[in-house]
């Protein structure tokens, strides 16, 4: 009985593999075929050397380092806010957070598009800059799923009352307290849910191609329009990028405290 | 919860000041869902029940029925409901595999790496490796075709068909899938096993008996999930097949695009059904959770 589970086991996981790598190769090779009759990188050169594809990269980063940086200073206030003084509201503000994965991003951005139009209280659309600033918000959003519960997560490991009450005891303000005690305690689980975030952002298309904003998302849906074997180089660049930002948050969790003091 | 009371004693002009302060620290937080999540889509939604002049009315929703759009949901859900059903059996069966089928135990953590990457890998470059790999001049196509002598799309397949894009999406499903589903296949306890070799079951009785009852609300919840993760995919079919297929995601983004139905308050109906769809379908996962999490313990 045991080495029938086995056989199936090994069959199961072998067409499932098969199915994850070939598509995989089959980008690679694809990608080499540019150079009529021999593989070569030619595809590759002629991606980095596209001025688009610098111009393009560049300002998702952009973007995804905005974004971290509004994703960090929202959540990580609130969660240990929520944490220290206010547990009776965490199930409004996770069933907050979790809203981003039930309504689509499509939907989010036209209730964007509809809100904050030229003649609107809030005209966010009406110049290049408001529109790079929504993108980061909307982003910011996309995210807040996963940069909550790693944060929340990172939390649950560490007595926040007590160094908190400790901090106050020595004089230190809310700043302080904050920038110097939690965000430090927490920083791994920070950094993974910001590697998560850089993922979702640095190719997302749909938002970013609705706000007409020149991103990473929106040049890769034309280049896939309109070349042939371009479009498989920057699909594994894009691969090797959402694979090294997970490689990273794994790396990183192994440095994470274990629950040092109380699981809370 | 006890050490919150030794606070109090030293700090009385705190004590006054907690109230405001007490909101003040999660105002930021609320303002912003209010302000770029939740306020946007109630706009969208009010909008799906008003016409061009502001008046409150029907007819949007049932301007949904049109052939055109009614075919797009139709397609849609049929897409979803395909994609995520078969991800969800073949994500199981890899799940269960890794964990329960004897292989060795390196392979578990690569295969829930990978799943980590892979079920982020949706959008505009899975697109892309898909159609090098099945398109028309797609390695796999190739090789099928001059080793195997099948041209499967001379036999009636094509990447960008219903079906095209039910193996692309199931790139990003089967991995959801076995990453959601594993803490539950890990709840299987061995001893539930060893009792039922006990009690003289066959190997098919402690599947039929315990397995698949113990898994039922957690698999079924996953699915559902899956569904509403096909559901809003726009990026994937978008960069596949371009603006031609008629499904939700993409005649709104059309919509959006270029007001095609030359009623953007029809565009407002359109996006208050994908609410409805992929609101329902998380209602079904977070109680198909909730009885989950009995056994979970």
């Amino acid at each position: 009985m045991k080495q029938g589970n086995r056989f199936w086991a090994w069959l199961v996981f072998g067409v499932g593999t098969t199915y994850f790598i070939l598509p995989l190769l089959a980008t690679f090779e694809f990608s080499l075929r540019k150079r009529r009759g021999e593989y070569s990188f030619d595809a590759y050169r002629s991606v980095f050397e596209d001025p688009n594809f610098q111009a393009t990269f560049t300002y998702s980063v952009v973007v995804a380092i905005f974004t971290i940086l509004l994703g960090v200073l929202l959540v990580v206030p609130t969660a240990y806010w929520i944490r220290l003084r206010l547990p009776h509201l965490r199930p409004i503000v996770e069933f907050i957070t979790l809203l981003p994965l039930v309504i689509p991003a499509i939907v989010i951005v036209f209730g964007y598009i509809r809100m904050f139009g030229s003649n609107s209280t809030l005209p966010f659309l009406a110049t290049a800059r408001g529109a790079d600033a929504l993108l980061v918000i909307g982003y910011a959003v996309l995210a807040l799923p996963y940069m909550y519960r790693a944060v929340d997560t990172g939390l649950r490991t560490i007595d926040v009352r007590t160094l908190t009450e400790a901090a106050q005891i020595l004089g230190a303000g809310w700043t302080t307290i904050i920038v110097r005690i939690i965000l430090p305690n927490v920083l791994i689980a920070v950094l993974s849910g910001a590697f998560l975030s850089f993922a979702i952002v640095i190719g997302e298309f749909t938002m970013a191609s609705l706000l007409n904003r020149p991103a990473f998302g929106p040049y890769l849906q034309n280049i896939g329009a309109n070349t042939a074997y371009e479009p498989s180089a920057l699909a594994l660049i894009s691969f090797a990028i959402t694979w090294g930002c997970m490689s990273l948050i794994q790396i990183l969790s192994r440095f994470a405290p274990r629950s040092a003091n109380r699981p809370n | 919860m006890s050490q919150t009371a030794s606070v109090r004693p030293g700090a009385p002009e705190i004590s006054r000041l907690r109230l405001p302060l007490h909101w003040l620290g999660v105002a930021p937080f609320f303002i912003f869902a209010l302000l770029f999540l939740i306020l946007p889509t109630i706009g969208l939604i009010a909008g799906a029940f008003k016409n061009a002049a502001g008046d409150y009315t029907l007819d949007n929703i049932i301007a949904l029925s049109q052939p055109k759009l009614a075919a797009a949901y139709w397609v849609s859900i049929q897409i979803s409901f395909v994609s995520a059903v078969l991800g969800a059996l073949i994500g199981l069966a890899m799940a269960v595999a890794v964990i329960r089928g004897g292989l060795p135990p390196w392979l578990r953590s690569a295969t829930l790496t990978f799943s980590g990457v892979a079920s982020n890998f949706a959008g505009v470059p899975l697109a892309f490796s898909f159609i090098a790999t099945l398109g028309r001049l797609g390695v796999a196509t190739i090789l099928l075709r001059d080793i195997f002598g099948i041209n499967i799309y001379s036999l009636g397949f094509s990447i960008f068909s219903f079906w095209g894009l039910i193996l692309t999406y199931l790139y990003f499903q089967i991995p959801l899938m076995i990453v959601i589903i594993t803490p539950a296949v890990d709840g299987l306890k061995k001893e539930w096993g060893e009792a039922a070799a006990t009690l003289g079951a066959t190997n098919w009785q402690y599947w039929r008996m315990v397995v698949i009852p113990v898994l039922w609300p957690s698999f079924l919840g996953t699915t559902v999930l899956l569904f509403a993760n096909a559901f809003g995919a726009v990026a994937t079919a978008y960069a596949l097949t371009g603006p031609s297929l008629n499904i939700v995601p993409i005649q709104l983004f059309a919509q959006i695009r270029g007001d095609v139905l030359y009623n953007p308050n029809l565009g407002y109906a359109l996006a208050f059904g994908m609410i409805v769809i992929t609101g329902l379908a998380n209602l079904f996962y977070i109680l198909f959770q909730r009885r989950a999490e009995r056994w979970l313990k």
